[in-house]
């Protein structure tokens, strides 16, 4: 290859193009689980928004619902509100945790079975297989001239490639509203412009990412590969070729002549012929290899063919390897599996689930913020008692209308009302009815005898009156004449 | 210079036919798509300055073909935005102002709308939130009113202002100046300045004090009552109570009897529409020391009631 200060040569080209991938259809126990890993989360992608949850008259009934526009986000039996965004923060570590954890023990098994990209990927091959055919005849069909049969399939292929392409974007609006109207407002036209404009960003993402770039993602844009190569040891599940088994390799034929010089690899290039990234799993361990095992299937089946044992291309562990490359035998996969690094990994993630878990049965639904005014931050009354104004921000959590109580306490001889009431009518109580699942705003005034220190804490209190009489509180300071500071 | 210009082997390109010292350089022509990019320029600038007011004249600009301004898409929106706040608007206009409190989301609108104005007209004088300036400008978020503390007399004061010479409604009287005009002498201001002091419970009773109660009944209680309640009537504030708009220790109170300030407010009638006095009203009624309106029989009021007003 020339040096790049060769100026005297062709100019170098920064740009490859991209090699053809055709992968080959296989069957196997590692196929059947992706299929059946592909059917789950497509089910759980697509579905999830159509699952109905009886909240009551005041809030939606969709199980799973992000909804922008009222700050609410609904999981089942949970609804966070925004200043609860802490959460989703937990659940972001929790995901990270468990990408280590499942990366330590299992190596790229999240690149292999369960990343969109993969998953759609998949799907878009099996379209690919289902419109083209197999292997061969797709790269019959790419490198021959531009028939009508070709123009044909093409176009139907794209046709299939933008359908699904335009229901992953449209079942990604649907966790935003709720799902049933939304899909009325979306075809009568009525939707928000934001749902269109989602759907089609998605659908041209997904047609292009799952149609065309497919593995070009997983080895040139995607950071996920990099940082999980860091986070693997040598007790880490490779899909690995044995290749002190394999080695040299040599035709069925050329073996039966000459036993002694050949390993089990017959180099059918199977293994390479069913790689959904199209790599060479023989030539070791490499970035573009997302662990699907894939290729353990087809050489599985190659084995059982010619008469050999299964797994020359085999899940294993660094260690592993070397440890049956010297003669040895690997130890049982539990040990790999449990070791102090998983353990602490997974009682990490078990303990921040708990945690949150906890929080969210011990949270008070009814929360009080307090904001003292300050224009003017008191004001003297005729009778020489002193007013201070208080706002009042009341959150009711809780998906039923209430009453609460609000009063003070640590302020001798305070009296209080809120707006429409006046000081004829203050108590050292008041009542105040709540909306449900709502943010209540009210000004608080809070009468004082003016003899006192010129700033004093005191506490004000808000309690529901009903089944769950749990409440909040805020410390804030009352001022009186004299000392404005 | 023209003459250097040469191919240059390696590129296939002319040389522009400038040299330094044996470096010349290359004529690269421009990329396809940056011409494109400059032309599309060109073709929107020329657009651009038949469409939009773009070339500067003597007196003004050329006004383009779609007749845009800037002042014309500011009075487009503020149209746009009055549309938007009719139905409000309106349903505030046909209320009385007295019933404002029985709908409470007019009323919040009203309050609403009233900061919003008082921002702009009121707080340089009343500050921010109608807290007043002490020696200058009464308070209004207290419960001690000059003229009276419930909407529809809140209303009238902010439409007819208090002691413009001009107008016939405004709200006016004047307190006589009893120490620069003679009418007292200084010991009877004293003494007078006594009897307030013990009225609004600062002083123990005195012999100035009981000397003063005869000048305060014979020149004051006209006004502020005879016990020194006030008198909303001639906006005579309450004597006997905490708050004192220009101080109520000895050397205020003596000043203000010596040269009374008789502070002054513009009638908003002139410069608002009723609809915006309206909202203004409903926001200082709101500040804290809103009045129930006084009992229906305005004449039964004004003889029965306190000078609080409570009915």
């Amino acid at each position: 290859m020339a040096s790049p200060d060769d100026l005297t040569g062709e100019p170098l080209s920064l740009y490859a193009a991209r090699k053809g991938v055709y992968p080959k259809k296989v069957d196997g126990p590692f196929r059947r689980f992706k299929w059946a890993i592909m059917a789950v989360t497509l089910a759980i992608y697509y579905g999830t928004p159509w699952i109905r949850w009886d909240r009551g008259p005041h809030a939606p009934d969709q199980a799973v619902l992000v909804d922008l526009a009222n700050r609410r986000f609904y999981m089942f039996q949970i609804e966070i509100w925004p200043h609860e965004f802490y959460y989703v923060a937990g659940l972001l570590i929790m995901a990270g945790v468990g990408l280590f954890l499942v990366t330590s023990a299992v190596g790229r098994a999240w690149c292999g079975y369960a990343c969109p990209q993969t998953v759609w990927t998949d799907l878009f091959q099996h379209v690919d297989r289902l419109i083209d055919g197999d292997r061969n005849a797709q790269i019959r069909l790419a490198n021959g001239p531009w028939t009508a049969e070709k123009i044909a399939k093409r176009t139907v292929k794209y046709a299939i490639y933008l359908t699904v392409a335009f229901w992953t974007g449209g079942a990604w609006i649907m966790y935003f509203a709720d799902a049933p109207t939304l899909t009325r407002d979306f075809w009568s036209g009525e939707a928000a412009p934001v749902a269109y404009v989602t759907v089609a960003v998605l659908t041209a993402t997904t047609f292009i990412l799952g149609g065309f770039l497919r593995e070009q993602v997983c080895i040139y844009m995607c950071p996920w590969p990099r940082i999980q190569t860091a986070m693997m040891d040598e007790k880490s599940l490779l899909v690995t070729y044995k290749d002190w088994r394999g080695e040299p390799r040599g035709s069925v034929k050329k073996a039966e002549k000459n036993p002694d010089a050949f390993g089990d690899c017959i180099d059918c290039n199977q293994c390479v012929a069913v790689c959904p990234t199209g790599i060479d799993i023989r030539e070791g361990p490499q970035i573009g290899c997302i662990t699907c095992a894939l290729c353990i299937d087809a050489c599985d089946s190659v084995m059982a063919q010619v008469g050999r044992p299964r797994g020359l291309i085999d899940y294993c562990t660094l260690d592993d390897a070397a440890t049956e490359k010297a003669g040895g035998t690997a130890p049982p996969i539990r040990k790999t599996l449990f070791r102090p690094r998983t353990l602490i990994y997974f009682g990490l993630w078990g303990a921040i689930g708990l945690a949150m878990l906890f929080t969210l049965g011990q949270r008070t639904r009814l929360d009080l913020a307090v904001q003292h005014g300050r224009s003017p931050l008191y004001v003297q009354l005729s009778d020489g008692a002193i007013r201070n104004n208080y706002t009042l921000k009341l959150r009711n959590m809780e998906l039923r209308p209430r009453t609460v109580e609000i009063s003070v306490s640590g302020l001798p001889g305070a009296r209080l009302w809120i707006d429409g009431g006046s000081r004829e009518t203050a108590r050292q109580s008041l009542h105040m009815p709540l909306a449900a699942d709502s943010v209540t705003s009210a000004r608080l005034f809070v009468v004082a005898p003016g003899a006192g220190p010129k700033r004093q804490d005191f506490t004000i209190a808000v309690r529901a009156l009903d089944e769950d009489p749990r409440g909040d509180s805020e410390t804030i300071q009352f001022d009186r004449p004299g000392g404005q500071s | 210079m023209a003459d250097h210009k040469r191919i240059d082997e390696v590129t296939g390109t002319s040389t522009s036919g400038h040299e330094w010292d044996g470096i010349e350089e290359l004529d690269t022509p421009m990329p396809r798509w940056w011409l494109w990019s400059l032309y599309a320029t060109i073709v929107w600038g020329i657009a651009y300055v038949i469409l939009y007011p773009a070339w500067p004249m003597v007196h003004g600009a050329t006004e383009g073909v779609l007749g845009w301004t800037s002042r014309g898409q500011l009075e487009a929106e503020m149209r746009a935005d009055a549309q938007r706040r009719a139905p409000v608007v309106n349903a505030i206009a046909a209320t009385q102002i007295a019933d404002l409190p029985a709908k409470p989301e007019l009323m919040q609108a009203a309050v609403q709308g009233g900061a919003a104005a008082f921002r702009v007209h009121c707080i340089q004088c009343h500050g921010a939130g109608g807290a007043g300036v002490q020696n200058l400008y009464p308070s209004l978020t207290d419960d001690d009113w000059l003229w009276g503390g419930d909407l529809a007399t809140i209303e009238y004061t902010i439409t007819h202002g208090i002691r413009n010479p001009d107008h016939e409604a405004t709200r006016t009287s004047l307190m006589p100046a009893f120490g620069r005009d003679g009418i007292l002498d200084a010991g009877q201001i004293a003494d007078v300045v006594s009897r307030v002091r013990v009225i609004s419970g600062q002083e123990k009773e005195s012999a100035s004090s009981v000397r003063g109660a005869a000048v305060f009944e014979a020149n004051c209680a006209v006004c502020h009552g005879a016990s020194g309640e006030g008198g909303r009537d001639f906006g005579a504030p309450k004597l006997t109570d905490a708050i004192w708009l220009y101080g109520g220790d000895r050397a205020s109170i003596t000043a203000t009897v010596n040269q009374p300030r008789n502070g002054v407010m513009p009638r908003w009638n002139s410069r608002l529409d009723p609809v915006t006095i309206k909202m203004l009203a409903a926001y200082v009624y709101s500040l804290g020391g809103g009045e129930k309106a006084p009992a229906p029989n305005p004449a039964a009021a004004a003889e029965g009631q306190g000078a609080d007003g409570q009915p």
